[in-house]
Formats: structure tokens, sequence, C-alpha cells
């Protein structure tokens, strides 16, 4: 079966590909094989399209060399955020060892 | 469920934290030392625990790759939603098998299902489960989190003594924590060097087995009908506790007017509002789900209202108003309407679960869709009472 397509042209994902140091993290930790690498390993983006921002690449790249605003694609949070519900589990409890009130409301998810 | 539906927006100290963690990590790996309770080795007298491993820094609990049907329950109630909030087991190391100081080291989140996903793939082998503490989440909305994060393993490599217990320094960890990881970073704060394994645990006997070489197709997140199917049961306990209330609504208020009694009128009008309610619950929650790849559109939401457009028009069909009259023509009208919206609205709430959706595509598809299903939800409620009031 093809591959599952969301929406065009609305993904932050970005790539310098003067930062490249050739070392490949980024295709292998990129679940959506958005990324691809060159037959010296340097990267390029592939099918930006396909990308989710998951910030998988980003995180893992030595030199900074992506930029992506990373996030969870789910309407249940946005909403939950939109209503100032930060707080409100959707995923599971919220840690309170050590926190107080304010960082607890604050803690993602 | 998380699966990625998780809580995406993330609070600014959260966001900044994660982007400057090569700086703050040595103090914070001071600082949160007091919050820590589960130092040291994790509990023995866990339902899954077969027996102990001595190790250089004590007797480590050890788990076997065959599940019980205690364990398999748990997955089912957790499905449900049963328990899922805390469904956990205790952070640190855990010997699979009978490893020794040369043995893979496989680092993973403590929901159970996960654990339980994890050791079943690897039946026959040695290896040493490194579980970190995600509160209870699964790998990859714990990574994006960030609980699943650079910070949790460093420290949890140190408390578990990880150092002592192999006498390599390679660790293994599941694809789908990369949000969280940094892996130059945990090499550099730990010593470790991290591997990206597979996505699926199910994978990892070819992986091992390949030298730790993933083929495109393991690093590659999949959605398939059976992962689909399997998050319809949280997906439907969401949608009905949401939908209870309304549907109580509709069905008391389905009495009123007409020229019929209170209890026939409930019967009629209110009878069918709670079947045309749980027709959009099927379209949105197990329909579109299940039909995903099939259903023309891109926007969750836009999927959602054209099986509801579908669903309503055969529930119409069987209902087959009386059209000759405003009172039928509106209820016909406000449930064409009713139905789509609550439908779309429902799928909508399927990108968390999704593997494929992106923050921005959310967000735009949000601010076409939520309008209109509030607009269509609103009309919809609107004609149905007049129908009510003028019949």
């Amino acid at each position: 079966m093809e591959r599952m397509a969301y929406l065009k042209d609305v993904v932050t994902l970005d790539l310098n590909e003067e930062k490249c140091v050739d070392c490949g993290m980024c295709s292998e930790v990129c679940p959506q094989a958005v990324i691809a690498v060159n037959a010296i390993g340097r990267a390029w983006i592939q099918d930006r399209d396909a990308c989710m921002e998951c910030g998988a690449c980003s995180r893992n790249c030595p030199t900074g060399a992506f930029s992506v605003e990373a996030g969870v694609g789910c309407a249940a949070a946005v909403i939950n955020s939109m209503l100032g519900r930060s707080d409100a589990p959707c995923c599971g409890p919220i840690e309170s060892c050590g926190q107080t009130v304010d960082q607890k409301k604050s803690s993602c998810c | 469920m998380c699966q990625p539906d998780c809580n995406t927006k993330e609070s600014e100290s959260c966001k900044s934290g994660r982007g400057k963690v090569s700086i703050i990590l040595p103090v914070i790996l001071q600082q949160r030392e007091p919050c820590e309770i589960q130092a040291g080795l994790p509990g023995h007298n866990q339902p899954f625990v077969v027996g102990s491993i001595e190790t250089p820094v004590g007797a480590a609990p050890k788990v076997a790759a065959v599940l019980t049907w205690h364990d398999k329950w748990g997955t089912v109630k957790a499905r449900w939603g049963v328990g899922r909030m805390d469904y956990t087991v205790e952070p640190g190391l855990y010997a699979l098998g009978n490893p020794d100081n040369e043995s893979r080291v496989l680092v993973t989140a403590n929901y159970k299902m996960t654990f339980d996903r994890l050791r079943e793939a690897l039946p026959g082998r040695d290896a040493w489960l490194l579980v970190l503490d995600t509160k209870g989440i699964n790998v990859w909305c714990a990574a994006g989190k960030g609980t699943f994060g650079t910070e949790e393993l460093v420290r949890r490599i140190k408390m578990s003594g990880l150092e002592r217990v192999v006498a390599h320094r390679e660790l293994i960890l599941p694809q789908l924590s990369g949000p969280g990881v940094a892996a130059h970073l945990v090499k550099k704060f730990s010593g470790f060097k991290v591997k990206y394994g597979p996505i699926r645990a199910s994978d990892l006997p070819a992986y091992l087995e390949a030298g730790l070489i993933a083929t495109p197709e393991m690093r590659l997140k999949a959605f398939t009908l059976r992962e689909r199917v399997a998050l319809i049961p949280i997906e439907l306990v969401a949608a009905f506790k949401a939908a209870l209330l309304l549907m109580l609504v509709f069905f008391f208020l389905g009495g009123l007017g007409g020229p019929a009694g209170y209890m026939a009128n409930l019967m009629n009008y209110g009878g069918f509002a709670v079947i045309a309610i749980l027709t959009a619950i099927i379209s949105g929650a197990v329909l579109t789900p299940v039909l995903l790849p099939l259903i023309p559109g891109r926007a969750f939401s836009l999927k959602g209202c054209v099986v509801g457009v579908v669903a309503v028009f055969f529930l119409l069909i069987m209902r087959n108003p009386d059209l000759y009259f405003w009172p039928g023509r509106l209820e016909a009208l406000s449930w064409l309407l009713l139905v789509p919206a609550l439908a779309a609205y429902l799928a909508m709430n399927f990108t968390g679960a999704s593997t494929y959706t992106s923050l921005s595509g959310v967000k735009k598809e949000m601010r076409i869709a939520m309008p209109l299903e509030i607009a269509a939800g609103i009309a919809g409620l609107g004609l149905w009472l007049t129908s009510r009031f003028i019949a």
C-alpha cells in the first residue's frame, strides 16, 4: 500500500547544508524517510511533505544543521492548550515529584 | 493514544530547557538527585520478575521473554483505557535471560506495554534492559515530551551502575526515541555510544543478527491496518465519555413538542437522535481509522466528514422522514449537518493517534475545520430543536 500523506507545504523543516558534517544520524533517526544521504554522507531533504516535525533529526544533529518547529501533531493537545488546559493529561500522569504547582501546569501533556 | 497523542504544546521553559541541554545537563544531574526515589536496582517484587542475577552492583531482577496471561490481559485493559495511566514498571536495569558483561544493553520506556513488546520480541536471548522513567508513557510520546531524553538516559546510566555491569560502552535505543535523545550528547556525558535500533521491537532479532544494521523498512514508521485497529478501543472510550451527555440531552429533548405524547416522541425522535450520534461516533472513531488510506482527502477532518456524509445518507434512507412537511425536512437537514460535523471532529482527534501528522499540518487543518464543525453543530442543533417545536 502506498504511504499515507498528510497536508502539503506546511512543514517547518529546514536544512543548512553548509553545516552538515556527513555523519548520517539525521537520516538514521527519521521515521518518515524524509532525509536521505548521498554517496559521501551529505544529507538532503528528499520528501519534505512527509515530515511530521518530530524533531529527531535536529535533536541528533551534532552541528545544528536542521531547524524545525518540533511538536506532536495532535488535535486534542492543540485544543487543550488553546483552552489553557496544558496540564490536562492526554497520555499519562504528570510528574509531581519535587515540582511546584506552577511547574506542573507548564509541564507538557 | 499518545502514540503521538501527547500534548504538543510544550511550555516555553520546557522547550528552552531542551535546547540548552548541553549547558545545563551537569547542573540538572546534581539538582535532581533528591527528587529520585528509585535509585539503584528496580524491585524484585513486581509480578513479572522471575528471578534475579548477581551483578557487581547487586541483584538485578530477571524477566522472561514469554508473557503470562496476566501480562496479556494488562495489554487488553490498557487498550481499553483501564488503568492505562498507571501501567508501569519500575525504572532501572533488568536482566532478560542470563546476560553477562558482554551482553547488549537495550533501552526502553517504563510503560508496561512497551516493556512487554520489547521482551517478547527477544525469546532465547540474553540482554540487559535499561528502563527509563518515562512516567508510564510509551517511547515515542515520551521522546516528544523529553522524558525519554538525554538527561534521563544519562542519569539512569549512572544510577543503575551500568558502567560496572557491562564491559562495553554501547546502548541500543529504539529509533523512535530520537526526538528526545541526542546521541552525541549521551556519548559526551556518559561515555556510552547510542545505536538507534529499529522502530519496531519485533525487528530487533533481525537487527541484532545483522550486526546492528537496520534495513530501510525497519527505519520507516508504517501505520498498518492492524495498528489502526488496535487504537480503536481507546478512541471509542474517549468518544463515548464525551458524547454520553450529548446523547442524554438529545434523547430527553426528543420527547418535547409534536402531536404525540412525550414518551412516544422520546422513543421516536430521542431514540433516533441517539442512533444518529452513535453513527457519527462509529464513522469518526471506527470507520475513519480503519479505512484511513482509502478515504479521499488528506486532512483527517475531511476524511471523517466524508464518512459521516455517507453514513448519514444511509441512516436517513432507513429513517425515511416525512419530507413533505417542514418538521421532517428540518430533522433530516439537522442530522445531515450534525453527523458529519461530529464525525469530522472525532476523526480530527485521531491525528494524535496517527503516526504521520505534523503539528503545523494539524494546526492548519484545525484553523479551517474547527469553525466549520462548530458552525455545523450549532446550526444542526438549532434546526433539530426547531423541528421538534414546529411539529
